[in-house]
C-alpha cells in the first residue's frame, strides 16, 4: 500500500521509544520475581524447610509389650495375647462386597457384621486397613490365611491384648487393664505419648495399676514418610522401644487357686503370709470376677451384676475391707498387759458371765461365766471378762501401741488398690476425730476387738506372723521387678519379751489343740504341722436387750447382713512357724465353725504345698476332704510357665 | 522502489534463511524446554512415559512447525492474520458447544492426536491481528478514539469467550498481550491511564458485587482472591495450594534438595505439580540457583526478542515480535508470581515447561512467527 520511508522512520522511532519503556517494565518485573525468589528461598529457607519436613514425616509409636506377671514359681498370671483380627484394604479388594461375601464363607459373620464392616471400609481412605473382625480364634485366622487368594484385600493381622490365664483367681491382686479414658488422662500427670494412642491399655486397679510405669515399658518410635494423603511411603528411621518389666509376685498360684475355690461363694477373705520372709503366698477375696471381662470392655449388664451383688465381688476384702477383729485382738490386749507388767501369765481373773463398768454391764459370750481364768484358759476358751479386766489395768494407749507394733492400724505399703490402714484407736485419736473423751467402756469394748478397733485380714495375718516370730514381719507382694529382687520382709525383732510371746503362742496352740479350745474341731492331726490359732466372732450389731430377752442371740435366726463376722487367725507349724493365716467370713456366724475349718484347710495346703494326706485331718473331716477336689472348683488347666533362659 | 521490492531484494532466500534465523532464541527455547522435560520426568517419580515423553513429542512437532513457519515470509503471515483470528474465534465459539472441560477450567477439542485448546491459539492470533491492524492503520490515526475502539473490541471479544469457560489466566494473558501491542504501536498514554483507572474501579466493583445478584466473578474466583490475600486463613482448604507451593519453594534453599529429591512434589503435597505448579518442584529440587537460572533463561529469550523487534524496521514484524515477547513474558511472569504468592492463583502454566500440548505447540508456532519476522526483516542495501 503506502509506507513511505518517512512513515517507516516515524513508526520505528515510536516503536523504539515505547519498546524501551516496555523492556524496562519487564526488567523491573523480572527483578521483582528474582527478589521474591531470594526472599522465599534464601531468607526464609530454614522455616520452610522445617515446614516441609513436618509435612513429610509422621511419627508412629510402636507400643511396647506390657510386662508379664508370674507367680513365685514362674506360672504366668498376666500375659499378652495375640489378638487375631481380619483387616481389609479397600484398594486391594476391588469389589468390597464380593470380598466380604467370600469372607463370610470362611469365618462366621452375621449380616449385621458385614453391613458394619462395609460402612467402615467405605468411610476410610482406600489404603487404610480397616478391622473387619476382631478376637478371632486361631482356627478362623488359619482359614482366612489358607483362603487368602480367594479373599482379595483381606488379610490376617494381630495386635497384643492383656490376658489373665488364671481368670478370677487373681482378679483382686492383679486388678486389670482397660483402655485409657479421658478420666484417666485428667487424673494422672503422665506425658507418655503412649497414652495418646486410642484404646491403649493401662492398669486400672491392683498390681496392674500400681506398677503401671514399670509394666508399660517405653514406646518405640517409627519415623515414616507419608504423602499428602497420609499414605505411608517408606520408613525413615526406627527406634525400638523397651518392653515393660516383668513382675514376679510372691503369690503361689496353686495355693491362691485353692484359697479362692475354698472360699467359694461366701463373702470371705483369706490371707496367707510366709513367716520367714513376709511373702504373701495367697490373698483371697471372694466372690471374685473375671478380669478378662474388663480387658475386653465389660457389658453394662455384667457390670451391673457385679455392682448390685450384696457380696461385693469387686471389693478386695483382703486389704480394703476392715472389720472389728473381735477375739483375734485378745492377743494384743494380753501382750500389752503382760509387757506393761500388769498381769502375769498365771494370774487369774474371775468371770461371772459379765462385768459392770461405769454402770454398764458387759457380757461374756458364755452366760454362766468361766469362773477363775488365767491367760491360757482365757484365750483358749475366749473368755471376754478376763480381757475386760486386764484392759482396764493396762489402758487403751498401751493397747493401741501394741496393736501398731503388731501391724494393726498402720498402712502396709503393697501395690494393691485402696490398701486400708484399719484403726488402732487411742485417746488422742478419739479426741482428734470424734472430738470426745475416751471412756472406760471404749477400752472394755476394744479389749475384745470390738468398738472402734478395725483391721483388715492382711493386718491380722501380719499380726499373727509377728506373734509367731517376734519379728517385725513386713508383707511383701512383689518378689522381683524387671529381674531385680525386692527386699525381703523378714524384719527386725520386735523387742518383746520372748517369755510373754511364748505364753501367748502356747495359749493359741491350746485354742486349736486342746479339747476345750474354740477351734479344736479344726485341728491338725499331723504332728509336724500343728496349728496355733485364735477364733473371733464379731458382732455387726449390738444384741438388743429385747433380743437377748427373746432369746434371739443365735446367728441362724438373724438376717444374713445382721449375722456375726467369723474370723480365725493361725500360724503353723507351732514349733517352727512357716505360715500365718487370717480368714474372715463376712456374716459367717461363729469363728470356730465358719472360719477355722477354712483356715485349717488352706494352711495344710500351704504347708504340704499340695494336697495333704488324709491322716493330717481329724477323722470326721476326712470324707469331705477326700471329695474336695470334686466339690471345689479347682484349676485343672495347663500351667503356663515363664520360659527359662537355660531352655532357650 | 516500492517497500515490497525493498524487502524482497534484501531478504535471504533458500538455505540462507537458516543462517539468518535467530539461533540464540532457538537454543534458549530448547534449553527451557529441556528443563521442562527434566522436571516432568522428576514429578512423575522417574517415569518418562507419563508426562515427559508426550511433552517431547509435542516439542518435536512444535519445533518442526516453528522451522516451517520461520521459512515462510512474514508478509504471508501478515496477510493470514485476519483469517487466523477468525479461525481461532470460530473454534472458541465451537468449544462452547462441543468442547470438553478438563481440569476444571480450560476447554478443548479432541483432534485425535492431541487436544487443542482454542484459547491457547487465541493468544497468538490476537497478537497477529493487532500487529497487522496497526501495520495497516495510518500512524496518525493510531490514537483516534474510533481506531482505538476497534482493537479494544478485537481483544475483548475473545476475552469474553474465554472468561465464560471460565479461564481467568488466559483472559489476562490476552488482555496483556493485546494491550502491549496497542501500547507499543503508540496509542496515547491517556487511554492506558483511563483503562488502568477504570481497572482499579472494576476491582473495587468486583469486591463490592460479591454476594449480590450482579456478582461479577464465580465464587471459586473470589475464594482464590481471598486465599491470595491471606493464604494462612485456610491452610488445608483453599489456601492449601499456595501454602504448599511456598513451602516447596522455600525448602529448596540455595542449592535445593537435588534432582528427584523434592519431597513436596514427590509426596503429592503440591497441587497441579506437572502443570501450573511445576516451578515449585524446580525450585525445591534445584534451589535458588536453579529457579533463578530459569528466570534468567526466560529473561534472555525476552531480551533477544526485544532486540530483534527493535532492530526490525517492518512495523508488522516489529509489533508482532513485541507482542509475542509480551505474551511469553506475561506467561511466565504471572505463573511465577502466582506460585510465589505475589499474584492470585489464576491458572497460567509455565511456558515451555508445564505439561500441556496446546500451549507448547502455540508457543513454538509463535516463536516460528518471531523467527519469520527476524529472517524477513528489511535490510539496508
Amino acid at each position: 500500500m503506502k509506507a513511505s520511508p518517512k512513515d517507516i522512520e516515524t513508526s520505528h522511532r515510536k516503536i523504539t521509544r515505547r519498546g524501551f519503556v516496555f523492556a524496562a517494565a519487564q526488567l523491573a518485573l523480572v527483578g521483582v520475581l528474582g527478589w521474591r525468589m531470594r526472599q522465599l528461598q534464601l531468607e526464609q529457607a530454614d522455616e520452610f524447610r522445617l515446614l516441609a519436613e513436618e509435612n513429610r514425616i509422621n511419627m508412629r509409636l510402636l507400643p511396647p509389650a506390657r510386662g508379664m506377671v508370674f507367680d513365685r514359681n514362674g506360672i504366668i498370671l498376666a500375659e499378652n495375647e495375640q489378638n487375631y483380627r481380619v483387616v481389609m484394604i479397600r484398594e486391594d479388594a476391588g469389589d468390597v462386597d464380593a470380598s466380604l461375601a467370600a469372607l463370610a464363607q470362611v469365618i462366621p459373620l452375621s449380616a449385621q457384621d458385614i453391613a458394619q464392616a462395609r460402612a467402615d471400609v467405605m468411610k476410610r481412605s482406600s489404603f487404610v486397613p480397616v478391622t473387619i473382625a476382631d478376637r478371632l480364634s486361631w482356627e478362623d485366622i488359619a482359614r482366612v490365611s489358607a483362603n487368602a487368594p480367594a479373599l482379595p484385600g483381606i488379610s490376617a493381622d494381630f495386635g497384643l491384648s492383656r490376658h489373665y490365664p488364671r481368670g478370677a483367681d487373681f482378679a483382686h491382686v492383679l486388678g486389670y487393664v482397660g483402655p485409657v479414658s479421658d478420666y484417666d488422662l485428667s487424673r494422672i500427670d503422665d506425658q507418655d505419648p503412649l497414652l495418646q494412642i486410642p484404646k491403649f491399655q493401662i492398669g486400672k486397679t491392683g498390681v496392674e495399676n500400681k506398677l503401671e510405669r514399670g509394666l508399660r515399658g517405653r514406646a518405640g518410635l517409627r519415623k515414616i514418610e507419608v504423602n499428602a494423603l497420609g499414605r505411608v511411603m517408606r520408613e525413615l528411621e526406627r527406634e525400638e522401644g523397651q518392653p515393660g518389666d516383668d513382675v514376679q509376685l510372691t503369690i503361689n498360684a496353686r495355693l491362691q487357686n485353692y484359697v479362692q475355690a475354698r472360699l467359694g461363694d461366701e463373702s470371705a477373705s483369706a490371707v496367707v503370709i510366709d513367716c520367714e520372709s513376709g511373702d504373701l503366698v495367697a490373698i483371697g477375696s471372694a466372690p471374685a470376677f473375671d478380669p478378662n471381662l474388663f480387658v475386653r470392655g465389660i457389658s453394662v449388664s455384667d457390670y451391673r451384676a457385679l455392682t448390685d451383688n450384696k457380696y461385693r465381688p469387686l471389693a478386695n476384702k483382703a486389704v480394703q475391707g476392715t472389720y472389728p477383729p473381735g477375739s483375734t485382738f485378745k492377743m494384743v490386749t494380753a501382750l500389752a498387759a503382760m509387757e506393761a507388767g500388769e498381769i502375769g501369765h498365771s494370774d487369774t481373773v474371775f468371770c461371772g458371765g459379765y462385768t459392770e463398768v461405769a454402770d454398764n454391764r458387759f457380757h461374756c459370750w458364755k452366760r454362766g461365766g468361766h469362773g477363775n481364768v488365767n491367760l491360757r484358759r482365757a484365750l483358749k476358751e475366749s473368755c471376754d471378762v478376763y480381757f475386760y479386766d486386764i484392759a482396764q489395768r493396762v489402758g487403751i494407749d498401751k493397747m493401741a501401741e501394741m496393736a501398731r507394733l503388731l501391724g494393726l492400724g498402720i498402712h502396709h505399703n503393697l501395690p494393691m488398690s485402696a490398701v486400708a490402714s484399719g484403726l488402732a484407736p487411742d485417746k488422742a485419736w478419739k479426741r482428734r476425730v470424734r472430738d470426745a473423751d475416751w471412756r472406760i467402756g471404749d477400752t472394755v469394748n476394744a479389749s475384745i476387738g470390738q468398738g472402734y478397733v478395725l483391721a483388715s485380714p492382711l493386718q491380722l495375718a501380719v499380726m499373727t506372723a509377728r506373734l509367731a516370730t517376734g519379728r517385725s514381719i513386713t508383707p511383701r507382694l512383689v518378689a522381683s521387678r524387671g529381674g531385680v529382687a525386692e527386699p525381703s520382709g523378714a524384719g527386725e525383732p520386735l523387742g518383746l519379751n520372748e517369755n510373754n510371746l511364748r505364753q501367748i503362742r502356747r495359749a493359741m496352740y491350746d485354742v486349736s489343740n486342746d479339747r476345750r479350745g474354740t477351734a479344736y474341731g479344726s485341728r491338725v492331726i499331723a504332728e509336724d504341722f500343728r496349728l496355733a490359732g485364735k477364733t473371733g466372732t464379731t458382732q455387726v450389731r449390738r444384741i438388743t436387750p429385747e433380743e437377748r430377752a427373746a432369746g434371739i442371740t443365735r446367728n441362724e435366726d438373724r438376717k444374713w447382713e445382721f449375722r456375726d463376722h467369723a474370723l480365725f487367725v493361725a500360724f503353723a507349724p507351732f514349733e517352727n512357724p512357716k505360715y500365718a493365716i487370717a480368714v474372715i467370713v463376712e456374716h459367717g456366724g461363729s469363728g470356730s465353725r465358719a472360719a477355722a475349718p477354712l483356715a485349717r484347710d488352706i494352711m495344710l495346703q500351704a504347708l504340704y504345698d499340695g494336697t495333704p494326706p488324709l491322716d493330717a485331718y481329724p477323722s470326721k473331716d476326712r470324707n469331705r476332704i477326700s471329695n474336695q477336689h470334686d466339690d471345689l472348683d479347682l484349676w485343672d488347666g495347663v500351667e503356663a510357665r515363664r520360659p527359662t533362659r537355660d531352655q532357650a | 522502489m516500492s517497500y515490497l521490492e525493498y524487502r524482497l531484494q534484501t531478504v535471504p532466500t533458500g538455505l540462507g534463511k537458516l543462517l539468518a534465523l535467530n539461533w540464540a532464541v532457538i537454543l534458549l527455547v530448547c534449553a527451557v524446554s529441556a528443563v521442562g522435560f527434566m522436571m516432568l520426568y522428576s514429578v512423575a517419580g522417574g517415569d518418562l512415559s507419563r508426562w515427559a515423553q508426550p511433552q517431547m513429542q509435542r516439542f518435536a512437532m512444535g519445533l518442526t512447525a516453528m522451522f516451517i513457519i520461520a521459512m515462510v515470509p512474514i508478509w504471508f503471515w501478515r496477510n493470514m492474520s485476519a483469517m487466523a483470528y477468525l479461525l481461532a474465534l470460530a473454534l472458541l465459539v465451537l468449544v462452547e458447544f462441543v468442547g470438553v472441560t478438563g481440569m476444571g477450567a480450560q476447554r478443548w477439542i479432541d483432534l485425535g492426536f492431541m487436544r487443542l485448546q482454542p484459547s491457547e491459539l487465541m493468544k497468538i492470533t490476537v497478537v497477529m491481528l493487532l500487529a497487522a491492524y496497526y501495520d495497516w492503520l495510518p500512524i496518525e490515526k493510531t490514537s483516534h478514539p474510533l481506531w482505538v475502539l476497534v482493537p479494544v473490541f478485537l481483544i475483548l471479544l475473545p476475552v469474553m469467550l474465554v472468561l465464560r469457560q471460565p479461564d481467568l489466566g488466559t483472559s489476562i494473558l490476552l488482555l496483556a498481550g493485546g494491550g502491549t501491542i496497542m501500547f507499543i504501536a503508540g496509542v496515547h498514554w491517556a487511554y492506558f491511564a483511563t483503562v488502568i483507572g477504570s481497572g482499579v474501579g472494576l476491582i473495587v466493583a468486583v469486591f463490592q458485587s460479591r454476594g449480590t445478584a450482579w456478582q461479577l466473578l464465580e465464587d471459586y474466583q473470589y475464594r482464590r482472591i481471598d486465599t491470595f490475600l491471606d493464604p494462612s486463613q485456610d491452610p488445608l482448604g483453599a489456601g492449601y495450594h499456595i501454602t504448599q507451593a511456598k513451602i516447596a519453594l522455600g525448602s529448596g534453599g540455595w542449592t535445593g534438595r537435588g534432582f528427584m529429591e523434592g519431597t513436596q512434589s514427590r509426596l503429592n503435597f503440591l497441587p497441579e505439580k506437572h502443570t501450573d505448579f511445576i516451578f515449585t518442584t524446580l525450585a525445591e529440587e534445584f534451589g535458588f540457583i536453579g529457579a533463578f537460572s530459569l528466570l534468567i533463561l526466560y529473561a534472555l529469550i525476552i531480551g533477544f526478542c526485544v532486540t530483534s523487534a527493535l532492530s526490525n524496521k517492518d512495523r508488522f514484524a516489529s509489533l508482532l515480535t513485541f507482542g509475542i515477547a509480551a505474551t511469553f513474558f506475561f506467561f511466565f511472569a504471572v505463573n511465577m508470581a502466582m506460585v510465589m504468592g505475589l499474584a492470585p492463583v489464576v491458572g497460567v502454566p509455565l511456558p515451555l515447561v508445564s505439561y500441556g500440548g496446546s500451549a507448547m505447540l502455540v508457543l513454538l508456532c509463535a516463536f516460528g512467527l518471531m523467527q519469520s519476522a527476524h529472517v524477513h526483516r528489511p535490510r539496508q542495501g
